[in-house]
């Protein structure tokens, strides 16, 4: 590790200038939600911070999370970032394929045992190991192996994190998520489908700078997942004007009101998506026309349906509705016709009785 | 890993939600259409008046208080129309209510912004608390008032107060409020046709039978 060059070569290298690396780590500071104060410390922290080893670990997943992180933004400071540490396992991404790739891996977590970190994007099928095997090897076995030795794991996509679309219901392959299996590391979550390109990077130099960062109860960093979309959301002025678009073309719509009816799950979704944004700052799904999904969640493709507004009832309530009205109505008419019936039974056998019988039976008794 | 707070939500949205829907709609139906069928004993007197027109007349005019009434229970009448018409405002003109509406019925109408749903709900409030108050302060009233009244009162009052909080995030976590909102509107479903809470139906019925009554002896009402 010690023999890795560090970022002030790494820079040189990239023709980034001073200039633009304290403005990078300004925005980083402030996405990491510290103070001003702190800009020369992450700037200084990134500077002299060695490169760590790290693992990149694929299991169940579609690659979006890689794509995300390496199609970031140009000229890639985020790339920068990635350069700072180094990469010694993805089997997406290095060359060799296989047993060599595997050895890679074995050797970087020989020489870095205890102190290199895991990114695991993908979730871990327990059902058959051979849903998703890599080199013969079940992921199972390779997250068991691999984090054995590691300082930390970042779990990378909700896939990885709470079991995501593999996860969804009937879960075929039976998916966890890293947390599900490994318990004794700590684990920070980076939920998204995928997450947004700077995050990752803003959580791996924190990692590098500071160590593990503040975490939610679902093991989010809190700098990136504290706020609701809703809350940030450009559209939040129409939701609490009352204007909303009705579908997706309409007049609303274009005039960008609010997609609450139209199924959007901002108001329950923690992310930055709404300031950081994606491509390099250019938009975020909601900027796109489109509500949120709702993927830095758990379980977020089986809360109820994507286009259905958050107040709409999530079950199969038409049914149950059609039901209970003719439920009601047979049991109303049944209570009734019973109630008329004892009352003509009562009238019936009513039996009337004068003065004089009263009179007659108190002398007889 | 599951978030809590977003299971609850869909526990309170899904299954609890249709556990309600069908004792709300199957107890509402049972208890109308038996007083629709029981109907009422025949009058074979000659009608002095006109009981339909007189009964229709009366759903209306009742619901403006008697001479005299605001004078005498100042406190009851004012908030209970603040309470009923704060309440139907936040109910039927907030847009997230309107949207369940509309996957329920497919009926849609327009909604109104943050500032008079809020203004209502909070009226809607200090109304309900208000009517504890002077039920609870007054002894004729108190001994008439069952726990069974009281707790119609703050089941009625919990989803205003529980949507209020989680809209303006007050306190606790946003999705957990949110869930306890629809939780609170599941509860005040399911004990709705077992309790007082059925006048929201019954009033209409109540109020032609007497005014009915009186039209056909060709008395007003």
């Amino acid at each position: 590790m010690s023999s890795s060059p560090l970022l002030p070569k790494m820079m040189k290298a990239h023709g980034v200038s001073r200039r633009s690396f304290l403005k990078y780590c300004a925005s980083l500071t402030s996405l990491m939600a510290l103070p001003p104060a702190m800009v020369p410390r992450v700037a200084h922290a990134l500077e002299t911070a060695p490169r760590p080893s790290v693992i990149w670990l694929s299991f169940q997943e579609c690659t979006g999370c890689t794509e995300a992180i390496t199609r970031s933004s140009a000229p890639s400071l985020e790339e920068l970032i990635f350069d700072s540490i180094s990469l010694d396992y993805h089997h997406t991404l290095q060359a060799a394929s296989g047993d060599a790739a595997e050895h890679a891996r074995e050797a970087a977590m020989k020489e870095h045992h205890g102190k290199y970190l895991v990114i695991v994007d993908g979730s871990i099928p327990m059902d058959e190991p051979g849903f998703s095997a890599i080199a013969g090897i079940s992921n199972l076995d390779m997250l068991k192996e691999t984090a054995e030795g590691a300082a930390a794991i970042v779990s990378v996509g909700t896939c990885a994190a709470y079991g995501g679309l593999p996860q969804a219901n009937p879960n075929p392959t039976g998916a966890v998520a890293v947390s599900d299996i490994i318990t004794d590391k700590p684990i920070i979550n980076v939920p998204g489908c995928p997450p947004i390109p700077m995050v990752m990077t803003a959580v791996l130099a924190h990692y590098l700078t500071f160590g593990i960062p503040d975490l939610d109860e679902l093991g989010r960093p809190k700098a990136f997942f504290a706020e609701s979309i809703h809350d940030r959301c450009y559209r939040r002025p129409f939701y609490d004007k009352g204007l909303f678009a009705e579908s997706f073309d309409d007049e609303g719509a274009r005039a960008g009101w609010c997609l609450y009816k139209l199924g959007c799950k901002g108001p329950t979704t923690k992310s930055v998506c709404a300031t950081v944004k994606w491509n390099d700052g250019t938009s975020f799904p909601i900027e796109a026309g489109h509500g949120c999904l709702g993927c830095t969640e758990p379980d977020f493709w089986d809360n109820g349906g994507f286009y259905k507004p958050l107040s709409a009832p999530a079950g199969d309530y038409r049914r149950v509705g059609q039901a209970a009205i003719v439920a009601g109505v047979a049991a109303g008419a049944g209570g009734a016709y019973l109630a008329r019936k004892n009352k003509a039974e009562a009238l019936a056998n009513h039996e009337t009785v004068d003065a004089f019988t009263l009179e007659k039976e108190e002398k007889e008794s | 890993m599951n978030n809590p707070n977003f299971d609850l939500l869909m526990f309170a949205r899904g299954p609890l939600f249709d556990i309600a829907l069908l004792v709300f709609v199957a107890g509402v139906l049972i208890r109308i259409v038996e007083i629709l069928v029981l109907g009422r004993k025949k009058d074979f007197s000659k009608a002095k008046g006109n009981p339909v027109q007189q009964g229709i007349k009366t759903i209306f005019t009742r619901t403006l208080p008697r001479p005299g009434a605001i004078k005498a229970n100042p406190i009851t009448i004012v908030g209970g129309y603040v309470f009923h018409i704060g309440f139907f405002i936040a109910f039927l003109l907030f847009v997230p209510h309107i949207a369940l509406i509309e996957e329920l019925t497919g009926l849609s109408w327009p909604g109104v912004g943050r500032v008079i749903i809020e203004s209502a709900t909070v009226l809607a409030v200090i109304a309900g608390l208000a009517l504890i108050y002077t039920r609870w302060r007054d002894p004729v009233r108190r001994k008439l008032t069952t726990w069974v009244d009281y707790l119609v009162l703050i089941l009625s009052l919990l989803p205003l107060i529980t949507g209020y909080v989680a809209v303006n995030k007050l306190f606790g976590d946003p999705t957990f409020m949110m869930a306890l909102h629809i939780l609170s509107v599941d509860v005040l479903m399911i004990v709705f046709p077992f309790t007082k809470l059925m006048h929201a139906f019954t009033f209409a019925m109540a109020r032609y039978y007497n005014g009915s009554i009186q039209g056909r002896k060709g008395a007003e009402s």
